[in-house]
This record gives structure tokens, C-alpha cells and sequence, in this order.
């Protein structure tokens, strides 16, 4: 009986059938890891990629200007005029002009080279101007942000570039056409040019080759091993005489591309002369909303998200943890009660958009309260986060042990004070985190203040919950779904910004939860 | 003079009304309290602070029912008055247009001295700030009378064996069962005004064109078929629970069945991160990465049949934005509802169960295939139907990265349009109610509604029945 070889389970098919169950066991195994590898995939590439993109929105490229405050220009502004944002603008014109005197009798080319700094820039600047007049009159050095596409193509993301020093070359100018020799110093040039799949230089619509020396920058139109010719975009002829020459090459067609060679040509010059330097990106915390990327800024939307919370929290807190304290300690069961049960499980599972609409159809159809307004909209995510505030207090004064309710009960006290005397303390960090995390809710939920019109464009930081306001995610919303590159970024880091709320918000329920959860 | 009153800080002024009068009402309570002073051993029913809560009770509770009051049909009173004046002139306007003409009416209004140099308009503002004075200068008489009333009457009720910490105490008791009656008030207000807003669609749109209609062109004609939306709805929700159901699943009989107690603990709340993320943030995620990708598979199919000689042109559509995209980054949102609540009804499978297939030779996975998971099946598909419900009414994923086109199409990289998307554009940068085009959100709200209600209640009985079985 005890031997092995009799043994119904010990022959060839039933060995067989149980590697193969075993191996059915291991497999089923590797199914569960795989599942929580997916998912734990998707979360780092959400991660990932959202972090990348808010990286390179973290700094950005500025130029320096010093500009020359006159006295007959700047001189008598009253603190409540209005900045002087053309006059200021006029002066970065002007700086950008003389730099660059190519430009001279030029339209098409003096509209390109302003595009360098957007009008809107200089605002801060011109604001500041009538704030402190004491500058007038001075030589002001100020930072002004690089138009949104020429900082992308600077960070490497717009028109895809790479560079290949070249060295000391000999240049002569003859008709307005350059030429630079040097023996045989082109040909790794010439090599990067057909690994990157371009074209000869001449039959261009491919890319462009650009030869930079010093401040001086031209545009290739033939190539040999030993010679280039090609048209000067900006600078001199001695520069590439003096200065070791490197090679860009611009591997998308100038026709595909938001910045032109000629662009690349003074931004080069600029960055030479160090006038251009990139510095990390504050304007994003101290900023409002604007049209053009690089002036954009969350601020707004924070001050806005604050005030919507501020809302939220006054109304969803309290009556939240009342509203628990009926159903947990006072409420009775009977069918009212039992009402109420159903309807709070009901409303933590009705879509948030639905919760729009209510806020649409009564708070500003019937009761007339403003639109894109906080006090709105933090109704409306009062409504929303109630239930979740409500079951999380319920269960921190179920953990609350009845023995605590006894005595307190037995020594005399009422049973309004033994709930507001001695229950309610030891809840209390429970219901706190209960709350929190209905806040962190509220702070990112995007759809019901869409429906109450928080998605206004705001320019104006708001300063009471009646103002016209939107939240942070409105704004996250808003950026993703405009048409321009460099609006990704951005978008990017304003969900950085989110978040880092969000995992503040959680990390004090944590710390609560750790330093209060007690077991009885 | 009276439109001078229409300028009154009423929020703070009543604000400091309730904060004075009800400071008022406690110490008048609390003095009168204090003048019970008996020889001997006999002592008042409360304390004095009890008397001044009760009547800081009465003298605080006529304030604050005034001010909602005010708060809430303060404008809309206000305006009917001022609508029963409006000459006969103004019958041409339609409802929307006046509703329209009083919001700018009362916005002139709160601009002092605000002159358009239009007579009409500049009358009819004179007239409704005018009326909004009344309103102010009625409401803050009577919060007073009332309040200083309440004041007075439950004062005369103090005395020493007066129970004023009994009636204080079931003051609050009402007070707190009124805060959790604001839960009935608020499934009433979305239902009333859900069907409501309906009944005033379907007055104009019959309600089977709605409901079986295909052409939906809400925003530029008046076809309001709205059978592509369901469609879509249904097919990105589809997607999305191909996603979320196996890998909830997996991960859940993973973490209940195989994972030790550590990796438990680790892996549990980083999933649980999954349902903390806004989900605006998946439907940046969608916009950025999946949709772009699913776009170039879909492309380098279609390359490739043509390639291989199965199709002449382009099968799949390859849009930008496509249904499949906001399918699969919907499924990654809504793993974490399937895997946590399964998750929870697997470890409520008793232990004999498992006992029992383990004695019987089964394998881990033939005790889980075929025992644990039976059993756990009724919550399984409650956390399953959830998740669904999830999906249906979820917004912004679809809204970013799903697409606008009402359609019927199979293919999955083409862009549908969901019900939640429809009502985001149908209501964003629109301000009048009356118009069909705004009511059929309501309408498709209402669906939206009793669908998702219909799919929480049969889960949360599924659950509940779960729960008796073993427990």
C-alpha cells in the first residue's frame, strides 16, 4: 500500500497531469503580477510623462535689456495711470532694431525680429514703472521672456537641431555671397548631413544648414568638403575670420516650422553676446492667466481653487460632521432615517457632472447667484464631497467604543454633552481626515465648475468668492485643449502644482493618522 | 433715497445682526438666570448659560431663516415685482430675453450713480434699485422685530425650574438632524431640477425622437437624436471595462490570495493612488500619450493591410482623439474601484471554504478559480458594476480626449461622443435656460442619472445580500 510504484498517483499520466495543474498554478500567479505590473506601469508613465513635460516648462529663456527710462518719455506718471506698455515696448523695439541693422529697410523682417518678445511682455515691467517712478530716469536692466516657439526651439523641443564644431576657417565675401574654405574640414558636416536623411543644401526644402561664429550667423546654400558658400543672415565677415565657426543643422524644412532661419540667426546672436539666459520659470507662480504661453501663470487659479475650497470646506465640514453626529449617535430607526442612509450611499455614487447641473439649474437658474463665481461653485462641491465627509466621520465615531458613552452617561451627563464632551475629542482627528480627504476631492474635481461657467478666461487674481474665478483644474483643462506646443509644458506644471497640493493634503491625513490612530 | 438702500452691505450687515443680537440674547438669559438666587439647598433646573443659550436660540434662529431667506429669493422676488411693472411695451421680449435684459438691469444697478443715457433702461434700473432697497430695508426691519420677538418671549419663559438645557439640547438635536436631512435636500434638488428642465425639453422634443433618434446636432440645428451618444458612452465604457475588469480582477485575487502581508501594505495604497488622481490629469495623460499612440498603431495597421493586399484604402479611421484612447486611460482610472472592492469581498470568503478545496488536492489557483472566486461572485460583479457606473458618468477624460463627433461607428479609433461630453459643451459659455439646445442637457442628465442610480443600487443590494451571506 505505502509503496510508491503501485500507487495511483505516482504513474506517468498522473505525474504529468499534475505538472501540468502546477504549471496552470504558476501561470494564474504571473497573471496577478502582470495585472499589478500594468497597472503600476500606467501609473509611473502617467507620472512620467507628466513630469517631463513639466521639467522643461520649469525654467525658461529670458533677454536682458537695459533700458534707458527717460525723463521726457516716463517722467510725471501718477500711480494710477495706465502702465506705459507701449512707450516700454517701443524701447525693447527700438534696442532689438539697432542690434540687428539687416533689418533696417526691411518690414518683413523688422515683424519677425519683434516676434522675438511679445508686446505683453514688458507689462510687469510697465507696471512696475508707475509703481516706484523713482526709476525713471535711470538705465534699468530687466529680463524679458523669450517668445514661447523660439524658448522651445532653444530647450531642443521645436524643429529638432544638432550642432557640429567646425573650427578656423578663411572667409571671403564676393556679391553678397560668403564663402568660407578650409581643407577638407566639412566633410563630417557632410556626413551628419546624409546620416540625418537631408538633402544637398541646394535642393533645400529639407532643413537648413546654419554656420555660426561669434555673433555672425549664414545660411548654407552649396556644400563641398572644403568649401560652403552661403548668404549672411546677421553679423560681419571678420567674425568668421576670427571666431571658430560650429554648424547647425535644422533637420525639418524652414516652411514646416514656427521659427525661421532668420529667427535662429538673432537668437544666436543674442545668446553670444550672453544676452539670453535661461532661469527658472516663477512667472508660472506669479502670473495670471494670459494669451501667449510664456506670460502665462497660475496664480489666479490658485487664489481661485483657495477660495472655491474656502467655500467648500465652511459648509461641507460642519454639517458634514453634524449631519454624523445625528445619524451615529441621536437618529433613531425609522423610515426618515432610513431615507437618509439611502440617500447618502446614493449621492457618493451619482456622477460629479450631475452635481453641475443641480448647481446650474438652481443655484444660478433659480437663485439668481453669480456665475464663474467660487461661492458657486464651492456650493456645488459642498453638495458633492458630503456624503464622502459624512461616511468618513460616521466611521471615526463608530471606532469611538461604547464604554466611553456609558460612563460619561452614568456619572450624569446628558446625551448632548456626552457626545460634544467626550465623543466627539476622540473622533475628532478621524472626522479630520474624513474632511481632508473630501477636500482633495473638491480640489480636483473639474467637471460641475465647467457647468457653472468657472471657466472664464481670468486675468484678474480674484479676491472674494463672489468674483469671477477659475480653479486650478479648469485651468489644466483649458490649457491641454489649446492648439499651441508650447502650452503642453505649461500644462505640465500646473498639474505638478495640483498635485503637490494633492500629496500635501494626504500626507497631513497620513501624519494624522499616525499620530492620533489609536486602538482601543 | 431707496435705491440709495439698494447699495447696503446686506451680507455683512446681517452678519453682524446674528452676531449681536445673538450675544445680546445670552447675556439678556444668562443675567436673568443669575437673578434666581436661592436660600438653601434648592437649585435651578440649568445653569445660567444654559438659560443664555436658549435665548441666544430664539433671538439667533429668526435672524438666520430671514437672511436665507433673503439670500435665496431675495433677487428673484425683486425682479417678479419688478416684471408686474414692466410696461405692456416689454411683452415683445421673450422669456430668455428678459431674463437676459434684467441681469443686465441689475448689474447697472449695483453701479452707484450708474447712468446708460438711455431712458428706458436708465428708468427701469431707477426702478428695480428702488425695489431692492424696499427688499434690503424690509428684510433687516424684520429680521430685528423677529429676532428681538424671539429675544423678548423666550426670556419670559426663564425661570428657575425652567428646563432650558433640555430645550437647548433638542434645539441642537434638530439643528443636526436638519444638516442630515441637507442629504434628502439634495437628491431632491438634483431630481427636481433634472426633470423639471426635462419636462420643459420634452414639451418640445418628443421624448422617443430623443430617446431612438440617431442624428444628434444640438449645437447648429435642432436634431436632437440622441442614440449616438449612448452608443458611444457604451462603447468607451466597453473599452474601458475590457481594461479595468481583467487587470482589477488579477490584481485583486493577487494581493488577497497570493501577496505576503508586505507587499500587501505597499502595493495596495500606490493602486489606491490610481483613484486619487483628478481625472483631469488621465485626460491630459490621454491627450498627450495614449491618444497619439493608439493613433500611430492604427495607422501602421491600416499600412500594414494595405501592405499585405487585405484592403485598398484606410480601415481604421486614425483620428487624433479616438474612443479607444479614452477607453483604455478610463480603464486605468476605474482598476482601482474593481480591484479594492473585490479585493475586500475575496478576503470575506471564510477561510473553510479554501480549507475545504485545499483537503480536496485542489491547487491555489483551482481553490481560487473555482471556489473563492464563485463564492465572492456576487460582490465581484457589484465592484464590476460600479466601476461601470464609474465610467458612465465620468467627464473629463472623455470631454479631453474622446472627441465631439455624434456617431455610430464600430470602429474603435474613431472619436464618439459620450453623454457627459455633450452636456460640458451643450452648458459651458451659455447663460440662458430656455432655449432647447441647454434643456436637452438636462434631458441627457437625466438619463445619466437614473442610468448610474439604476447600476449603485443594484450593487449596493448585491453587496448588502453579500455581506448577510457571510457574515
Amino acid at each position: 500500500m505505502s509503496d510508491p510504484a503501485v500507487s495511483p498517483f505516482a504513474n506517468e499520466r498522473a505525474l504529468k497531469r499534475l505538472r501540468r495543474r502546477r504549471a496552470a498554478d504558476r501561470r494564474f500567479k504571473w497573471y496577478g503580477r502582470m495585472a499589478i505590473g500594468f497597472a503600476l506601469a500606467a501609473l509611473a508613465l502617467l507620472l512620467a510623462s507628466i513630469t517631463t513635460q513639466a521639467m522643461s516648462a520649469a525654467t525658461y529663456h529670458v533677454v536682458t535689456f537695459n533700458l534707458d527710462l527717460e525723463k521726457e518719455t516716463f517722467g510725471g506718471l501718477k500711480p494710477d495711470d495706465p502702465p506705459p506698455v507701449d512707450k516700454v515696448y517701443g524701447l525693447v523695439r527700438a534696442d532689438l532694431l539697432a542690434q540687428f541693422p539687416e533689418t533696417a529697410d526691411n518690414p518683413v523682417l523688422r515683424h519677425d525680429l519683434t516676434e522675438l518678445i511679445t508686446r505683453l511682455a514688458v507689462l510687469p515691467v510697465s507696471r512696475d514703472i508707475v509703481r516706484n517712478p523713482r526709476s525713471v530716469g535711470t538705465v534699468r536692466e530687466v529680463e524679458l521672456p523669450l517668445s514661447d516657439d523660439l524658448d522651445l526651439y532653444l530647450k531642443g523641443a521645436n524643429a529638432r537641431h544638432l550642432t557640429v564644431p567646425i573650427g578656423r576657417v578663411s572667409a571671403e565675401e564676393k556679391d553678397g555671397i560668403l564663402t568660407l574654405t578650409a581643407e577638407g574640414a566639412y566633410k563630417r558636416l557632410i556626413a551628419a548631413v546624409s546620416l540625418e536623411g537631408m538633402l544637398a543644401p541646394e535642393a533645400l526644402n529639407t532643413g537648413s544648414i546654419l554656420m555660426t561664429a561669434g555673433q555672425s550667423t549664414l545660411k548654407v546654400s552649396t556644400l563641398d568638403p572644403s568649401r560652403i558658400t552661403g548668404s549672411l543672415l546677421t553679423g560681419n565677415l571678420q567674425d568668421f575670420g576670427t571666431y571658430p565657426v560650429r554648424a547647425r543643422l535644422i533637420t525639418s524644412p524652414e516652411s514646416e516650422r514656427t521659427v525661421s532661419d532668420q529667427q535662429i540667426a538673432w537668437l544666436l546672436a543674442l545668446k553670444a553676446e550672453g544676452r539670453v539666459s535661461r532661469v527658472p520659470h516663477w512667472s508660472l507662480l506669479t502670473h495670471t492667466d494670459s494669451t501667449q504661453p510664456e506670460l502665462a501663470g497660475a496664480l489666479a487659479a490658485i487664489m481661485g481653487s483657495l477660495l472655491t475650497l474656502l467655500v467648500t470646506a465652511s459648509m461641507a465640514i460642519p454639517v458634514g460632521i453634524l449631519a454624523s453626529i445625528y445619524l451615529e449617535e441621536f437618529a433613531t430607526r425609522n423610515r426618515v432615517t432610513d431615507l437618509i442612509e439611502v440617500n447618502i450611499n446614493n449621492l457618493a455614487a451619482v456622477p460629479s457632472i450631475v452635481f453641475g447641473l443641480l448647481g446650474a439649474a438652481v443655484f444660478l437658474g433659480a437663485f439668481g447667484l453669480p456665475r464663474s463665481a467660487p461661492v458657486v461653485g464651492g456650493l456645488v462641491l459642498a453638495l458633492l464631497i458630503l456624503p464622502v465627509v459624512i461616511i468618513a466621520s460616521r466611521t471615526a465615531l463608530k471606532a469611538v467604543p461604547q464604554s466611553i458613552r456609558d460612563a460619561a452617561l452614568a456619572i450624569g451627563a446628558s446625551r448632548m454633552q456626552t457626545v460634544f464632551h467626550h465623543v466627539l475629542p476622540l473622533a475628532a482627528p478621524g472626522m479630520l481626515t474624513g474632511a481632508i480627504l473630501g477636500m482633495a476631492r473638491a480640489l480636483g474635481e473639474t467637471a460641475p465648475l465647467l457647468l457653472i461657467g468657472m471657466v472664464a478666461f481670468v486675468a484678474e487674481v480674484p479676491r472674494s468668492p463672489t468674483d469671477e474665478a477659475t480653479a486650478l483644474p479648469v485651468l489644466i483643462y483649458s490649457w491641454a485643449t489649446q492648439a499651441e506646443r508650447a502650452w503642453e509644458p505649461m500644462t505640465g506644471a500646473v498639474i505638478l502644482i495640483l498635485l503637490a497640493f494633492l500629496i500635501a493634503m494626504n500626507g497631513v491625513v497620513v501624519f494624522l493618522r499616525r499620530k492620533f490612530e489609536r486602538r482601543w | 433715497m431707496l435705491s440709495q438702500l439698494s447699495h447696503l452691505p446686506m451680507d455683512f450687515l446681517l452678519l453682524a445682526a446674528a452676531v449681536t443680537l445673538a450675544s445680546f440674547g445670552f447675556i439678556a438669559g444668562r443675567l436673568r438666570a443669575e437673578q434666581f438666587s436661592f436660600p438653601g439647598d434648592i437649585h435651578p433646573n440649568s445653569r445660567p448659560n444654559a438659560h443664555g443659550y436658549f435665548v441666544l436660540m430664539w433671538s439667533l434662529v429668526p435672524v438666520v431663516l430671514v437672511a436665507l431667506g433673503y439670500i435665496f429669493f431675495g433677487e428673484g422676488t425683486s425682479r417678479a415685482i419688478l416684471r408686474s411693472e414692466l410696461p405692456d411695451g416689454f411683452s415683445i421680449l421673450t422669456s430668455g430675453e428678459l431674463t437676459t435684459y434684467l441681469d443686465t438691469v441689475a448689474r447697472a444697478a449695483r453701479i452707484p450713480d450708474f447712468l446708460s443715457g438711455e431712458h428706458v433702461f436708465d428708468t427701469v434700473t431707477e426702478r428695480y434699485g428702488e425695489i431692492r432697497g424696499t427688499v434690503n430695508i424690509f428684510t433687516l426691519v424684520f429680521a430685528l422685530a423677529l429676532s428681538v420677538a424671539g429675544m423678548f418671549l423666550s426670556r419670559r419663559c426663564l425661570s428657575p425650574g425652567f428646563r432650558a438645557r433640555q430645550h437647548v439640547e433638542s434645539g441642537i438635536e434638530w439643528f443636526l438632524f436638519l444638516c442630515a436631512a441637507l442629504a434628502i435636500a439634495t437628491t431632491v434638488g438634483i431630481v427636481a431640477s433634472l426633470v423639471f428642465e426635462s419636462l420643459r425639453f420634452f414639451a418640445e422634443v418628443p421624448v422617443w425622437d430623443f430617446l431612438l433618434g440617431t442624428r444628434w446636432n444640438a449645437q447648429t440645428s435642432a436634431e436632437f437624436g440622441a442614440l449616438p451618444l449612448f452608443f458611444g458612452t457604451f462603447m468607451i465604457s466597453f473599452f474601458a471595462m475590457m481594461v479595468a475588469a481583467p487587470i482589477g480582477l488579477y490584481a485583486a485575487i493577487y494581493l488577497s490570495e497570493y501577496a505576503s502581508g508586505q507587499v500587501r501594505s505597499i502595493i495596495k495604497p500606490v493602486l489606491e493612488v490610481l483613484a486619487g488622481i483628478p481625472t483631469v490629469v488621465y485626460g491630459f495623460f490621454a491627450l498627450l500619450v495614449i491618444a497619439p499612440a493608439v493613433r500611430s498603431i492604427a495607422l501602421w495597421i491600416n499600412q500594414l493591410l494595405i501592405a499585405w493586399g487585405f484592403a485598398d484604402g484606410a480601415v481604421l479611421a486614425a483620428q487624433p482623439t479616438s474612443a479607444l484612447a479614452a477607453g483604455i486611460v478610463m480603464g486605468i482610472m476605474v482598476i482601482p474601484f474593481v480591484s479594492s472592492l473585490s479585493d475586500d469581498v475575496i478576503r470575506a470568503v471564510p477561510q473553510s471554504l479554501r480549507d475545504g478545496a485545499y483537503a480536496m488536492g485542489a491547487t491555489k489557483a483551482e481553490a481560487v478559480r473555482q471556489v473563492v472566486v464563485p463564492a465572492a461572485l456576487p460582490g465581484i460583479i457589484a465592484a464590476l458594476l460600479l466601476a461601470v457606473s464609474r465610467a458612465i458618468g465620468e467627464t473629463m477624460i472623455v470631454v479631453m480626449a474622446a472627441g465631439q463627433r455624434a456617431r455610430i461607428s464600430p470602429d474603435p479609433t474613431s472619436d464618439l461622443t459620450t453623454i457627459t461630453v455633450q452636456i460640458v459643451s451643450l452648458l459651458t459659455g451659455e447663460s440662458e435656460f430656455d432655449s432647447p439646445k441647454t434643456l436637452s442637457a438636462f434631458a441627457l442628465g437625466l438619463v445619466l442619472f437614473v442610468v448610474t442610480l439604476l447600476f449603485n443600487l443594484v450593487a449596493i443590494n448585491v453587496v448588502k445580500r453579500f455581506r448577510e451571506k457571510y457574515e
